[in-house]
C-alpha cells in the first residue's frame, strides 16, 4: 500500500514505537497523519 | 492505520478492533466493522517507503527488539480476512 497522499491514523505505544516517531516516518513517505496517539498501559 | 505496538498480540487486538470490531465487546466499536487497512510501521511494505535516515533514527533500535515477522504475519492474516 502506497502511503503517499494518504490520510493516516497513528496509534503508537510507549513500549513499542511512539506516535511522534511514526508520524515523522510516515510524513517522510508523503502521508498525511490525521490523528497521532501514544498508548501507555503501565 | 499505522501501529507501533510492541508485540503481535497487541497489534492483533488493535487491528481486529478497527477491521472486524471490538473483540472484547466492551467498547464503542463492539459489533462495528470499520474495515480499515491496518499496518505496523515496521512492516517492510511500510518501512521501505520511509526516508532511510529517519527510519534509522526512529525505528532502528526497536527493530532489534520487536518480532517484526510475527507482527507482520498476524496483520497480513487479518488484512486477508478483511478483503
Amino acid at each position: 500500500m502506497l502511503l503517499k497522499s494518504r490520510k493516516v491514523i497513528i496509534i503508537g505505544e510507549r513500549d513499542g514505537v511512539q506516535g511522534p516517531a511514526i508520524e515523522a516516518c510516515v510524513r517522510s513517505a508523503g502521508a498525511e497523519p490525521v490523528i497521532t496517539q501514544t498508548q501507555c498501559f503501565v | 492505520m499505522v501501529l507501533g505496538a510492541p508485540d503481535a498480540d497487541s497489534a492483533e487486538l488493535y487491528a481486529e478492533t478497527v477491521t472486524k470490531g471490538d473483540p472484547s465487546w466492551a467498547g464503542a466499536l463492539a459489533g462495528v466493522s470499520l474495515g480499515l487497512p491496518v499496518f505496523h510501521i515496521m512492516e517492510p511494505v511500510i518501512k521501505d517507503q520511509v526516508d532511510p535516515a529517519l527510519a534509522v533514527e526512529h525505528l532502528g533500535l526497536m527493530e532489534i527488539a520487536l518480532d517484526v515477522e510475527k507482527i507482520s504475519a498476524v496483520l497480513e492474516k487479518l488484512r486477508g480476512a478483511a478483503n
